[in-house]
């Protein structure tokens, strides 16, 4: 028999028709009323330029958001993820036509035959897919689910709450389906969630389905208003804002936000204010972020700041801010005029807890971004006069005499032993320039991967020079610690000296400088990390590698940051590594793009931090646990915090770390005229 | 409540790279760069606070050259309200007594509630404070480590007592304090922070401005001259060796000798 329609039918009296209409309008004057108080702070909000290039957020939306790139990097996780979301997209057109359907008599819900099929097994992969997630977070109780020590506890009722009323929804369609077909002796796709509920009423009387049909209808219309109205208070709120996050995702991820959006550097001086002090200094797209981040703790279970007991926490960053947003913009009431965020609800320790590693944002499913807003809270405080004492000395320093050691300008090539030309725009010949930046030209230790650069150089046919005594420190760093005002002071006094310089080429082994130069700075010529000139020396043969002496090593490549993750220098290292005869290397199991952080460079070698253990000893524990007893790096700041955490660790004598560079001058079969600056390795 | 703190230029120690000049008299100062000197930067940071909590005005005030107006700039990028300079030719040469007589006939000038010194210049001997209080009768207390601002024109200050203990006192307004580094964390002063003051005239006063006999003060009136400098011989530095907790007794034992823990 067929049933009459739910719009047809009597609920207590009510009209069908008239009953789902109200809900209908109920339903979405609630919704859009929420929606219109949620999108008030992003009003408030600075300014964030994120309109232009649509083809290529359209292509972050396909790969991010319609194809979910990044969620099988949590495989388990990410496959439930995959078929939740799937099933969403199968089920949304089901889903309207259903609401139409309670309004209308004479609807007939789009679709057909293969339609049906493929809605009844989406339905079933959903309802599967929550129940399996509901039971992992109630049994398997994955560890980063929880909150930081001292947050208080996790709240697993609000995912098994949400995964819950999407496991309601799949069940009311299948009720509607089943007890529809059931009456019409009408077969359902076979182990279908429908189909087993089908077979389960077979005995029920026709009435009685005619109710679970229209039960099952109202259950569903219910359902799915409660979900749409519940969603924009908490994890759930994704569902609606990632494509517009995805959408409005930073593109170009290499370079720092400025300051503010539309003000020139050379303005910032007329701003009354610097940097994010109230939410409101956030821009609309770091709210959407607040507001669209789903808790899944990817962020915070890559952050090694999280994983080293640091006072960060990417996840409950983003998670406090949405909170904050949603008690100060309150649904119902008025809006409330924020305190000040640094000191309540951010501590200082934690804005200054993170080394900028990028390793949250590259995990990050919905594209969420972190750096732009640690860099912007750090501003607010620079502007506020709030600096951790131990960092005023080295900045106090730079402003000076253009490095944090406060060491004279005219020792800065030192290092080279009078070895290394110093540019001084006259001569064509030296068309590359070699910067050198502030650590490897006055870090005793450090100096030797300088000696060492300028060796690989020569042999690889380089035809180089420094800037020496007019070199001044890159700001790199001092431009992720917040204080942009001196940043651009040293990198106009270093643009000034580069373009005197008159080279056609930059070249550098410190991949903060590289980052720095490269991405930073404008109007300079390209800049090359040594990674790369020396794998291109290899592949056309310029240089060849004599055999390591020692055949029992095994050496594993750690990835610094700035060179990796933030550049997608990956191969070039390796690729040089792999090149000596004898190598035997082998990969951390956190490696590439994943790679754990020494403990970060430039300032944050001035700047200790409350932890229980530093970054880099669990990073040498990692290699250790890859069976490697060689540790190579190409970054300076890599090597003090690798070679401090070896001591620290007491793996003195198990554990050493050296260089790219330093290894390539090491091996290289020597033809050059600077055979000296190679012996520089230790 | 309104403070005066007295702050000076000093070759910055961490960023010089310090050497004797060839008359062994002085160090070689054509490389170096300068700085305010450190504990006057707690002093200026002490005053803020307090002006912070009971309202008031922080004045900074600098015996110096003429080029010396941006040792009270830097303050003034701290947060202090106003800045002047003295300057005058016969100050040149002046010492201790010298700049506290500067300073008092100043402070007689204007009126100010308490007046704030570092604790010593990094290249001084501590000394003009004390000289200062008790040219103007007030009464001092040295090295002060804690302020506390009581009803009816009082402080109860606290004192590092050597050994490490504390011994706290009241003490009266007006008086002057000579400031502890660690007495708190002073502000950061960025470059921005400079900028934003770099056109606010400091105002520059001579003797004359200050109603000053130019006798007591000036090269030839100083009773303190110095006349040798010279880098003593290091102490030399030792490894120590063996297993960890041999180590740690041994360093345990070392710095106990030399009385750093009581």
């Amino acid at each position: 028999m067929e049933y009459p329609s739910p719009a047809a039918a009597n609920y207590w009296g009510i009209p069908g028709r008239t009953l789902f209409a109200l809900l209908c309008l109920l339903g979405t004057f609630c919704f859009c009323w929420i929606i219109a108080r949620r999108l008030k702070p992003l009003a408030r909000a600075q300014d964030d330029p994120r309109f232009d290039r649509p083809l290529a957020r359209l292509r972050n939306v396909l790969q991010y958001w319609l194809l979910q790139w990044r969620h099988p990097r949590y495989p388990l996780a990410g496959t439930l993820h995959l078929f939740i979301f799937a099933g969403f997209l199968v089920l949304a057109v089901r889903a309207f036509a259903m609401l139409i359907v309670g309004v209308s008599a004479t609807f007939v819900p789009p679709g057909g035959p293969a339609y049906d099929v493929l809605r009844a097994y989406a339905a079933t992969v959903v309802f599967a897919a929550v129940t399996a997630a509901a039971l992992r977070r109630l049994i398997a109780k994955p560890a980063r689910y929880q909150p930081p020590a001292g947050s208080g506890k996790g709240r697993p009722a609000d995912a098994i709450f949400l995964l819950g009323l999407i496991g309601i929804l799949m069940l009311a369609d299948g009720l509607i389906e089943s007890s529809a077909a059931a009456g019409q002796a009408r077969s359902l796709p076979a182990l279908s969630l429908a189909w087993l509920l089908q077979q389960a009423f077979a005995s029920l009387s026709s009435p009685t389905l005619r109710g679970l049909y229209l039960g099952g209808y109202l259950l569903h219309a219910l359902t799915f208003f409660f979900l749409l109205c519940y969603r924009p208070f908490g994890i759930q709120f994704h569902v609606e804002t990632s494509l517009f996050t995805i959408y409005f995702a930073k593109l170009d991820r290499e370079l720092l936000k400025p300051v503010r959006w539309g003000v020139p550097a050379e303005n910032l001086d007329r701003l009354k204010s610097l940097g994010v002090k109230s939410f409101e200094d956030f821009t609309w797209k770091h709210m959407l972020d607040f507001y669209s981040c789903a808790d899944c703790g990817r962020c915070s279970d890559q952050c090694p700041a999280y994983a080293v007991g640091r006072a960060l926490s990417p996840r409950f960053l983003t998670t406090k801010a949405r909170d904050y947003s949603f008690r100060h913009y309150p649904v119902l009431g008025s809006a409330a005029n924020g305190t000040p965020l640094a000191g309540n609800l951010y501590s200082e320790e934690e804005i200054w807890s993170c080394t900028t590693c990028g390793a949250c944002e590259r995990e990050c499913p919905l594209l969420i971004e972190y750096i732009d807003k640690i860099v912007d809270l750090r501003r607010g405080l620079v502007d506020d006069r709030r600096v951790p004492q131990p960092l005023q000395k080295p900045l106090k320093a730079l402003e000076v005499r253009g490095n944090p050691y406060g060491k004279p300008e005219r020792k800065r090539a030192d290092w080279a032993n009078a070895e290394v030309p110093v540019l001084n725009g006259a001569d064509a010949h030296q068309d590359t320039l070699y910067f050198v930046d502030s650590i490897t030209s006055y870090d005793d230790r450090i100096q030797a991967i300088g000696r060492a650069t300028a060796g690989i150089l020569s042999e690889a046919g380089v035809h180089f020079g420094i800037l020496g005594a007019a070199e001044s420190d890159s700001g790199h760093d001092v431009r992720r610690f917040g204080e942009e005002t001196l940043f651009l002071a040293l990198r106009d006094y270093n643009t000034q000296a580069i373009r005197r310089a008159g080279v056609r080429h930059i070249v550098t082994s410190d991949p903060h400088a590289y980052n720095g130069l490269k991405h930073d700075y404008t109007g300079l010529p390209p800049v090359e990390h040594t990674s790369q000139v020396i794998a291109r020396a290899v592949r056309t043969g310029t240089i060849r590698f004599d055999p390591l002496a020692n055949r029992n090593d095994v050496y594993t490549y750690h990835d610094p940051c700035y060179l990796g993750r933030h550049n997608q220098i990956f191969d070039d290292p390796r690729y040089v590594l792999d090149a000596i005869p004898g190598m035997k290397r082998v990969e951390m199991s956190r490696c590439r793009d994943r790679s754990f952080c020494c403990g970060g460079g430039g300032l944050a070698l001035f700047h200790e931090v409350k932890e229980d253990e530093r970054m880099g000893v669990r990073r040498v524990r990692m290699a250790a646990e890859a069976g490697a007893n060689v540790m190579v790096t190409a970054c300076p700041f890599c090597m003090v915090n690798l070679e401090d955490a070896i001591k620290v660790a007491g793996m003195e004598g198990q554990m050493a770390v050296i260089d790219l560079v330093e290894l390539a001058a090491q091996q290289v079969v020597r033809q050059a005229v600077l055979p000296a600056l190679g012996k520089g390795v230790n | 409540m309104d403070i005066l703190v007295c702050a000076r230029k000093v070759p910055d120690t961490a960023e010089n790279e310090i050497a004797l000049n060839r008359a062994g008299n002085d160090i070689e100062r054509d490389d170096l760069v300068y700085t305010v000197n450190e504990a006057d930067n707690y002093a200026v940071e002490a005053a803020l606070q307090i002006t912070e909590k009971f309202a008031g005005s922080v004045t900074v005030v600098t015996v110096g050259g003429d080029n010396d107006d941006d040792v009270p700039r830097r303050e003034m990028a701290m947060g202090a309200h106003h800045g002047v300079l003295l300057a005058d030719e016969s100050f040149n040469g002046s010492d201790g007594r010298g700049i506290a007589t500067i300073l008092k006939a100043y402070v007689q000038r204007n009126h100010f509630d308490l007046i704030l010194t570092g604790a010593q210049g990094e290249d001084g001997a501590a000394q003009v404070g004390g000289m200062l209080a008790a040219m103007l009768d007030y009464p001092f207390a040295s090295l002060v480590s804690s302020i506390e601002v009581l009803d009816g024109g009082k402080l109860r200050i606290g004192r590092e007592i050597e050994g490490g203990n504390r011994e706290m006192n009241e003490i009266d307004l007006p008086c002057v304090l000579s400031i502890q580094t660690g007495i708190n964390e002073p502000r950061y002063v960025g470059m921005r922070g400079i900028r934003q003051v770099a056109s606010i005239p400091i105002a520059v006063l001579d003797a004359s401005d200050l109603g000053l006999d130019t006798a007591p003060v000036g090269a030839v009136a100083a009773r303190v001259i110095r006349t040798d400098y010279f880098v003593p011989p290091a102490g030399g530095a030792r490894v120590l060796a063996g297993s960890r907790p041999e180590i740690a007794e041994e360093l345990l034992e070392i710095v106990m000798s030399k009385r750093g823990l009581s």
